[in-house]
């Protein structure tokens, strides 16, 4: 028979404390958890949940403030680094961080996100790109692939009147006051591992006072696109990952030479 | 304090920061630029926030962000600037938080001019944004009132968790005058209950204006209409001139208040039986006072840089008491004393019989006379 030792059973995976008790409205295999619980992960282990302050945007995401157990706003569509840094300028010993999708930041928010790029507001912005308007149902978005059929581009984006996805971890790299712009994606366990130390490097650098840090996650959306979970997760492997590659666009060396304790 | 010779602009900026304002947000725009300017060099100084933002759209939201915290915080703009904060004046009177705007109105509509104007009255006094939500409208008609607006905006704000708006133009923001700065009041201490601060040991706050229920949303919308009433009994505000044995009342507020109370000395001197009635909370707008007002007068008669906004809440007070007439510039023009003059002389020579004239037509007509072949 088998038995279960409970007296020395030890805990390997269990509801990070930044999490309420809520279950999450996302879709079946939305990449929206996996990116909320390594957040949420990284603030407990890095002691900041009692002292952080977050933005929600619009999208999905609008009701992400129902599931960190934290102080949390509701930004309007697009402008939640805004928001953000009405917030940072007058609490700045408080972790500020906004989570925002794809046409949240760079379609309708792209003036706040870039100025507040520009400014070197010492927040810390989660931006999940899945290539597609989630919350009202599948439209393009900015960061949609050539071709890729969208319900507001039927036939598929065509280049030559849609015009080509916007890489913004590209495009914040190239501000001066940027500390950390990077690209991660979340299609499979090593990737997600890679996330979560870039999340915990962003949010490092906003204790350090070091400026501006953006992690960019690759993430799916079955439902809109109309795949299975791991369909959907092999698209962005063999599809979004060459149209946005992963990598490091702005490391400062402030950055770079941080030492982070282990959580 | 003493009387100093202070530009609107900068006075009420000076009394923002003197009545505790922790945090500025704004964008360029003349005529309201010098204020913005006066926080640029007095916020930091003070260790306080200025951001000039990107747009006026940001500032607002800025403004939305420290208004979450509980810190008193306002920005400042004009026209044009203002219709595109209307988004975020709606967020931040959903989510019932405070904050002070001070627009210092311009000519339009569109891009317009810069010269003063009443044109705002609707976006301001009606809600501007989507919704139902009224914001408090104060008035000011000098650059002392001016000043003392701004300290009283910051105080309805908070204790309503309202957005207060100082409603100035051009000519207030830009003349001189005057007046005397209040003492600086010390920051306060501490946070209201309900604001978003990321402090350890306590449950978690939320603020948001979304309630995916309707339910929901309409317990919030009476909450909201509830907290208006309180308003509507506690802050109306105005003055009286010469009302007490006058035939004709004038109603004008702002600079166009100003103007008509020349007007009123004039025809006080020739032996007209007038006075006037300036409305200095335009949201509380002074509802009583002006239906009892219109039952002891033979007319009122109002008079806006516009064309005739505030005429329809006079209106709509006077319930058919008495005729309304109206008299007003528009797109920048600023009414002389002699023009406001000419119009008492009428209504004093020819009282109208007719309530259900159409006021803004017959007025048009003489406008245009009058104008020649301008």
């Amino acid at each position: 028979m088998l038995t279960t030792d409970i007296q020395n059973a030890k805990v390997v995976y269990e509801r990070p404390e930044g999490f309420t008790d809520l279950t999450t409205h996302y879709c079946p295999g939305c990449t929206h958890g996996t990116a909320h619980r390594l957040v949420a992960e990284t603030l407990d282990e890095m002691g900041l949940r009692e002292h952080s302050i977050g933005v929600a945007s619009v999208g999905c995401s609008v009701f992400s403030y129902n599931y960190f157990d934290m102080d949390f706003v509701q930004a309007a569509h697009g402008r939640a680094p805004a928001m953000a840094t009405g917030i940072k300028r007058v609490f700045p010993d408080r972790a500020v961080f906004t989570y925002q999708g794809d046409g949240d930041l760079a379609s309708i928010g792209m003036a706040e996100i870039m100025h507040a790029a520009g400014r070197g507001e010492n927040i810390t912005v989660i931006f999940i790109n899945n290539a597609i308007y989630g919350m009202t149902g599948g439209q393009m978005a900015p960061t949609t692939l050539p071709g890729m059929k969208t319900t507001s581009s039927p036939n598929g984006r065509d280049v030559e009147t849609q015009g080509y996805p916007l890489r913004m971890a590209e495009i914040l790299a190239t501000l001066d006051a940027v500390s950390y712009s990077v690209r991660r994606s979340l299609h499979d366990p090593a990737n997600i591992r890679k996330a979560k130390k870039a999340i915990r490097t962003a949010f490092e650098a906003q204790r350090r006072g070091l400026g501006f840090s953006m992690v960019e996650l690759l993430s799916s959306c079955p439902t809109n696109w109309g795949m299975t979970p791991l369909d959907s997760l092999a698209f962005i492997e063999q599809k979004m990952v060459p149209a946005f590659p992963l990598g490091d666009y702005k490391v400062v060396d402030a950055v770079k030479s941080m030492k982070m304790k282990e959580g | 304090m003493a009387k100093e010779l202070l530009k609107g602009n900068n006075a009420m900026a000076e009394a923002a920061i003197r009545a505790g304002c922790e945090a500025y947000f704004g964008y360029p725009i003349t005529p309201q630029t010098e204020l913005l300017e006066h926080m640029a060099a007095r916020m930091p100084e003070l260790g306080r926030a200025f951001v000039q933002a990107e747009s006026e759209v940001a500032a607002i939201n800025m403004v939305y962000g420290t208004a979450c915290t509980g810190k008193r915080v306002m920005t400042s703009s004009s026209s044009p600037g203002v219709s595109l904060m209307t988004e975020g004046l709606s967020y931040i009177a959903g989510t019932e938080v405070p904050m002070v705007l001070i627009d210092v109105m311009r000519g339009g509509p569109g891009l317009g001019n810069i010269a003063p104007a009443q044109g705002d009255y609707n976006q301001m006094v009606r809600g501007g944004g989507h919704g139902d939500y009224k914001s408090i409208v104060l008035a000011p008609a000098s650059v002392q009132e001016a000043i003392d607006l701004t300290v009283l905006a910051f105080d309805l704000a908070e204790k309503y968790r309202a957005i207060a708006v100082v409603l100035a133009d051009g000519s207030l923001g830009q003349m001189m005058e005057p007046a005397e700065l209040p003492e600086m009041q010390p920051l306060r201490k501490g946070t209201p209950d309900w604001a978003i601060t990321g402090e350890p040991g306590r449950p978690r706050r939320l603020l948001t204006s979304i309630y995916l229920q309707p339910e929901a949303e309409e317990t919030t919308n009476i909450r909201l209409q509830r907290r208006w009433l309180d308003v509507e009994a506690n802050e109306v505000r105005y003055q009286e001139t010469y009302l007490d044995d006058a035939d004709i009342a004038l109603v004008a507020f702002g600079t166009a208040g100003r103007v008509a109370l020349s007007a009123v000395r004039q025809a006080r001197a020739e032996g007209i039986k007038v006075g006037l009635f300036r409305p200095i909370s335009l949201s509380p707008f002074p509802v009583a006072q002006i239906r009892q007002l219109a039952s002891r007068v033979r007319s009122l008669l109002v008079v806006e840089m516009n064309a005739g906004q505030m005429l329809d809440d006079v209106k709509l007070a006077a319930q058919g008491a008495c005729p309304v007439e109206f008299y007003g510039r528009m797109g920048g023009v600023v009414p002389l004393p002699d023009e406001v003059l000419a119009e008492i002389l009428r209504v004093s020579t020819h009282p109208t019989a007719d309530l259900n004239g159409h006021t803004r037509a017959a007025w048009l007509d003489r406008l245009e006379a009058g104008r020649g072949g301008n």
